[in-house]
């Protein structure tokens, strides 16, 4: 029997395996920020250990940074003292830190694949769940816990349990308007914010095909938003081509080698998958979210759920919970309510392409009074491409404030936040209750869709502004 | 570690699916460098009004003196969302021994592990029965048997566990201190591993 591309990657890794537990699995990158990192080191350190392998390590400041004034000491003392711990430990235990001022700085998920550290075939974890974008390029990565973080810096190992195999296929052409961001939130309203626990998922099929680098990324993203362990896509030409000339990209006659190594990097024919199932993209509309999880989702110009007629008690509970939390009515459309807020940013949607197909789409046009519009590139040098581009001027004639590289409004942390009661219309990957500030409204949907709400100042279909 | 035998005690009850870890830790809480400290924000936005440690809402259940215990029972899909540990080092610091679902999210349960925090995944039927229980009764924990039972009606149920982490709750053993041991493999695959 043939093996899946997650088996291949996997059963290279293993270490060992212990009888009826979990196997000793090598890391060939660990990815660390400020956040999930510090009370790691306190723990090797309080063992008198040093970080095992720190050339495998790269650290970088997103998620409690400021994105504005970023020259400027960080105002609240306690994010200081996070962002001073990551400079600190990585100074004392050899890391490479791409820190505030850095070129390289940016969201640890954009920053990996731009600087062609990611590549096909490896191991990568970081202590963050969207760890899963990484696995776009062919690589098994995933999100973990700080104890588990405190297990790469001391042994470059971390023991799990090896996840079943789920391939969601999808196939067909999408329709005009509906980008990737439309497929993963589709995915998630199929399969709920639960559907794929356990499992690791490998996208496939003739749409994912013809998808970039960058949509793959938005895709692989989520995974971890219906339960996924991690996603994945097999390389190809557009994985290549994307990663030959970046920064730390293998060049020469290296190249030639790892290109080939990667080539043989898919699912063979006969693997079987402990789950499949089957997408017709032309049935995916733009998507947008009403609820308080990732996977109550519904396309553009449907209507919410009529609560009375949900038959499983649970769900009728939680719908009926998010609806009073959302402040939304029961059966009653989204199209044409206003927003105050628009949000493009975050390791789901800030990467060039993201931009350009929102300024694309706003050219010559204005933000609507009503509405703030945050633009925070998911990373420095995303940052400089759109002032290279001419992006900046696109959006400074709109209306639209381009912020600097950080996780910004994606999760209430750092100063960007959306106020109480107030509804935002966010690129991110999560409407949790107060996932971008206590008491704010999110909802989730595309960058352009997200765009033409900005235009609008409602919720709107993107495919009339087209 | 502390090692972790049993449990007895009372338990309490959060009948709602999809708890994520924004809930259980919100991200303006995960900004200490340490682990200690994070109980007194657990479900924070959920147990006061405008984020004031003054205004307890009334029907949420950790501000309900009716309800206390070691064991902490919620819906479906716990823990789901973000992998901050933090969420676990909170339900630790509180005083929680224990979260019984009929569900749990993958990285949550792994944090929970790693910090002496038992995940218990039980069936949906037995989830609801503990959820009918008046306040006083008793749920008791076997780590060694692998079973919950309430003790009041006599219903038992086993639960999964893995081997492994099985003995390093009962022993108060981390990974950590296993990788270590590892530690000549790890070095010899890396030779090998191209």
């Amino acid at each position: 029997m043939g093996k899946t591309l997650f088996d291949k990657i996997w059963d290279k890794h293993v270490v060992e395996k212990m009888e009826n537990g979990p196997s000793v699995l090598y890391i060939d990158t660990h990815f660390i920020h400020e956040v999930t990192s510090p009370q790691a080191f306190k723990g090797i350190e309080k063992r008198g250990l040093k970080v095992f392998r720190p050339k495998q390590t790269i650290a970088t400041a997103d998620h409690n940074v400021p994105t504005l004034n970023q020259h400027l000491p960080i105002k609240d003392a306690l994010s200081r003292m996070q962002v001073e711990a990551l400079i600190e430990n990585c100074k004392n235990h050899d890391i490479e830190l791409y820190g505030l001022g850095h070129p390289y700085q940016g969201i640890v998920h954009v920053i990996g694949p731009e600087l062609g550290i990611t590549q096909p075939g490896t191991t990568i974890v970081c202590g963050d769940s969207h760890t899963s974008t990484h696995g776009a390029f062919g690589t098994v990565a995933f999100g973990i816990g700080t104890s588990e973080v405190e297990m790469v810096f001391a042994s470059q190992c971390v023991l799990q349990t090896k996840p079943k195999t789920m391939r969601i296929n999808i196939e067909g052409e999408l329709q005009k308007g509906v980008v990737s961001k439309d497929i993963i939130l589709y995915i998630i309203a199929e399969i709920s914010a639960s559907g794929a626990t356990g499992f690791f998922v490998e996208y496939a099929g003739s749409t994912i095909r013809n998808l970039s680098m960058e949509a793959r990324m938005t895709i692989c993203n989520m995974s971890i938003e219906m339960g996924a362990r991690g996603g994945m896509i097999a390389p190809d030409e557009t994985t290549f081509n994307y990663i030959q000339g970046r920064t730390f990209a293998p060049a020469g006659d290296e190249w030639k080698l790892k290109k080939k190594e990667w080539e043989a990097l898919y699912s063979d024919e006969d693997a079987v998958f402990d789950a499949e199932l089957t997408i017709d993209a032309g049935a995916i509309q733009p998507m947008i979210t009403y609820g308080t999880n990732p996977g109550l989702g519904i396309a553009i110009n449907a209507s919410v759920p009529v609560t009375d007629t949900i038959p499983d008690e649970g769900e009728r509970k939680n719908i009926i919970k998010a609806l009073a939390y959302m402040g939304l009515q029961s059966g009653k459309p989204l199209i044409g309510m206003p927003v105050q807020h628009i949000f493009i940013g975050s390791c789901t949607n800030s990467r060039i392409e993201d931009l350009r197909e929102v300024a694309a789409l706003i050219k010559g046009r204005k933000k609507n009074d009503a509405v703030q519009v945050m633009i925070v590139p998911g990373s420095q040098q995303v940052a400089k491409q759109v002032k290279e581009e001419g992006l900046e001027t696109i959006f400074a004639e709109a209306g639209f404030v381009v912020r600097q590289a950080g996780c910004s409004a994606c999760l209430g942390m750092n100063e960007d936040k959306i106020p109480a009661g107030e509804y935002c219309i966010s690129t991110s990957n999560r409407n949790f209750e107060g996932r971008q500030g206590a008491g704010a409204r999110t909802l989730l949907a595309s960058p352009l869709t997200a765009a033409a709400a900005a235009i609008t100042g409602v919720v709107t279909d993107v495919r009339e502004l087209l | 570690m502390k090692a972790l035998k049993e449990i007895y005690s009372s338990i309490v009850p959060l009948p709602m699916e999809n708890v994520d870890t924004d809930q259980i830790i919100p991200a303006r809480f995960l900004k200490a460098t340490t682990r200690d400290g994070f109980g007194k924000n657990l479900f924070r936005d959920w147990r006061y009004e405008q984020d004031d440690e003054t205004k307890p809402k009334a029907d949420f259940v950790l501000n309900q003196s009716t309800y206390s215990g070691d064991i902490l029972v919620a819906g479906k899909n716990f823990g789901c969302g973000s992998s901050r540990e933090h969420a676990a080092w909170a339900i630790v610091d509180y005083g929680f021994k224990a979260v019984v679902s009929s569900f749990f999210a993958d990285i949550f349960k792994n944090n929970a592990l790693n910090n002496g925090l038992l995940p218990v995944t039980v069936s949906e039927a037995f989830l609801q029965a503990i959820f009918a229980l008046p306040a006083t009764n008793k749920v008791s924990i076997d780590i060694e048997a692998q079973t919950i039972s309430i003790v009041e009606t006599n219903q038992s149920e086993k639960f999964e566990l893995n081997p492994y982490k099985k003995t390093c709750l009962l022993n108060g053993y981390d990974d950590i201190d296993f990788l270590l041991s590892r530690k000549s493999a790890i070095e010899k695959f890396e030779k090998e591993l191209v």
